[in-house]
């Protein structure tokens, strides 16, 4: 963790993530409101804000875990709709790690990480253990591989579901508050195999209460609250000069501890 | 002196157990012997013998269905009667078994369907069926349903060779007609098994290695009756048919499944089907929802998300209580007695006893086959229990 913080946005390709005025409602309940985003490959944003603001949802829309009723999202040139041959052409791209890991405790490590590839991309068995393997290595627990998850710690657990994302290969990686169901020294081994993924180049939205993890890694931080985006900014501005009121006052809340 | 060793006795935990179990113990002695004792004095005052004596004394009614041991009047003996029984009760315990636990399991995935009519119809069966006495149900479905809207045997309704009236339904039965030829065949059969088994194997090889999978099962489904239909001719058609012909009042020859038991499998099946819709639908429920979106985020469809994420983790909350399901309908099969189909309580404890008055052994040989069959069935269904149950810490 010795690299400088990104903060320049020269190496950053062409667009992964386009979403355009998107509108989403649970019943009369307007969760997201005229949201635009543009991701470009190579990008990581981290996306925080207060509960209820609609993060969580957000990056929800973009592999189809929630619908939404109005606006645009275009993943890798392929747009959002009831077609689910494009919504699993998409899901195959986009990784996601969830807040409680969600491994299949009927598997084993190795097995979670084979299984999508195995039936989805219908790589071979053994050629899907090596790849497993490999992404294991990467996360620093080859040795669990044949273990089951519910004999692993909540850390260990988050970086095997990370691990398994990895497997598909995926474009872009969606994080929905990955350390928040951990203790402190588990938060650290995930955000430490998070910063190497993004120092590989890794397409990575984050959302997250992690500053430290936003300041160093994050191209650009969202600050989210009622629905809408209401500031974005390269870290360093976000932090030391937020210019809405609201960013003020959250930032000023969880940094005083 | 330490701590351990100044406990008075009475307040030492150890001691206290093993001297609370010594005292059940000997109460639960006492009870048994009592019982024992006060049957066999009861029997002497009375003047009654029991033993076994009669169980080679030739039967003296007739058993209109018994369809793997032969039955004749005159010949079959008392202890042929009870076998019988046990062969019909378990005949109508496994038919139920399996009907219901295909309709419990679809009614279960109804009653979750997101389809609003869907799911307030298998709602509606579950409360109707689930909600209503058995013997009361059996009784319906025989005599208010069956019975009087099935024509008499002469004005039959003809499907095939097969023949529905209000006695039953006639099928016509496979007859040796070359023994030689069937041995063949079923050693044909055995290869055809042999032969489709490895195809699964390779085709099984054959996906670990390249991802590519086939239709396995149908093929082997196809396979078998394909092959198994040709193989038959090429064996010389080793049999032939004895089918039901209408005579003056009733057929003659073929096989006989009498209303009463396709009453009463109907009956058992809607009635066990609904409690295993309910165990289905509750295991379906226990796996979180979080455990199909992460399967959705990784691109698996939804047919792969149920068979390799959902059912295997619902196995494991369905398979308990289904288990005593089962129990149910193989006990809840001696209600049988209300429509007439003979089964061992009807046979056993019911017209031998009449007979003969051997109440003790009777009713101690009927519990013991309940017994049997009971623990049977859940030693096998415990050991597939452990199977799916995994090690999962």
């Amino acid at each position: 963790m010795t690299t400088d913080a990104p903060t320049a946005s020269a190496e950053l390709g062409e667009t992964v993530i386009n979403i355009d005025r998107l509108n989403k409602w649970y019943g009369q309940f307007h969760v997201l409101k005229d949201i635009d985003l543009n991701v470009k490959r190579g990008e990581r944003i981290v996306i925080c804000g207060p509960s209820g603001s609609g993060k969580s949802t957000l990056i929800r829309c973009i592999n189809r875990l929630e619908s939404h009723q109005e606006g645009t999202i275009t993943v890798d040139g392929i747009e959002l709709t009831e077609d689910t041959k494009h919504i699993n052409d998409i899901r195959r791209e986009v990784g996601m790690v969830f807040q409680h890991f969600n491994l299949f405790p009927h598997l084993t490590v190795l097995e979670n990480c084979t299984l999508a590839p195995i039936w989805v991309r219908k790589t071979a068995k053994k050629e899907a253990e090596e790849i497993a393997m490999r992404y294991l290595e990467r996360v620093k627990i080859p040795e669990q591989a044949n273990k089951y998850p519910g004999q692993l710690s909540g850390g260990q657990q988050q970086r095997v579901a990370i691990a398994r994302s990895l497997c598909m290969n995926p474009r872009v990686m969606l994080f929905d508050e990955p350390t928040s169901a951990l203790d402190p020294e588990m938060i650290a081994e995930v955000l430490d195999v998070m910063v190497g993924l993004a120092e590989d180049g890794m397409t990575m939205l984050c959302v997250t209460h992690e500053m430290g993890f936003a300041r160093k890694v994050a191209n650009r931080v969202i600050f989210m609250d009622g629905g809408q985006i209401v500031e974005q900014n390269e870290p360093e501005a976000f932090f030391n000069n937020p210019q809405n009121e609201r960013t003020q006052l959250f930032l000023s809340q969880i940094l005083q501890h | 002196m330490t701590q351990n060793t100044r406990i008075p006795f009475h307040r030492d935990p150890a001691v206290r157990a093993i001297a609370a179990q010594v005292v059940a113990l000997l109460l639960v002695i006492y009870g048994l012997y009592s019982v024992f004792e006060n049957t066999v004095n009861n029997l002497v005052a009375r003047g009654m013998q029991t033993g076994t004596g009669f169980f080679d004394e030739v039967a003296p009614f007739k058993i209109g269905f018994s369809p793997f041991l032969d039955f004749s009047l005159g010949e079959t003996t008392y202890l042929e009667v009870f076998f019988i029984g046990i062969q019909n009760t378990i005949l109508i315990a496994v038919l139920g078994i399996i009907a219901a636990t295909l309709l419990g399991f679809f009614v279960g995935v109804v009653r979750l369907s997101p389809n609003w009519l869907a799911s307030r119809a298998a709602l509606g069966y579950i409360e109707m069926f689930r909600n209503t006495p058995l013997l009361l149900q059996i009784m319906f479905w025989n005599f208010a349903v069956f019975l009087p809207s099935l024509p008499a045997p002469k004005n039959s309704i003809e499907m095939g060779f097969v023949y529905l009236n209000a006695r039953g339904i006639h099928v016509p039965t496979p007859v040796v007609e070359d023994s030689t030829g069937l041995w063949i065949w079923m050693a044909l059969l055995m290869a055809l098994c042999i032969g489709l088994y490895r195809f699964a194997r390779l085709a099984k090889a054959r996906f670990e290695e390249t991802g590519e999978r086939l239709p396995v099962f149908w093929i082997n489904i196809l396979g078998f009756l394909a092959g198994g239909y040709v193989l038959y001719f090429v064996a010389g058609s080793p049999l032939g048919w004895d089918t039901p012909e209408l005579g003056r009042f009733n057929f003659k020859g073929g096989g006989q499944l009498p209303l009463p038991m396709f009453s009463l499998w109907f009956a058992l099946t809607v009635y066990t089907s609904a409690f295993i819709a309910e165990n289905v639908r509750a295991g379906i429920q226990s796996v979180s929802h979080g455990q199909t979106e992460a399967a959705h985020a990784l691109g698996l469809s939804r047919k792969d998300t149920v068979n390799l994420v959902v059912i295997p983790q619902a196995l494991r909350v369905i398979i308990p209580p289904t288990i005593s399901q089962y129990l149910n309908l193989t006990k809840n099969s001696s209600l049988a007695v209300a429509v007439g189909f003979e089964e061992i309580v009807a046979l056993w404890a019911g017209i031998t006893l009449n007979q003969t008055g051997q109440a003790l052994i009777i009713i101690a040989m009927t519990i013991a086959v309940y017994e049997c069959l009971s623990l049977f069935t859940s030693a096998v269904l415990n050991w597939y229990n452990r199977r799916v149950q995994l090690t999962e810490r």
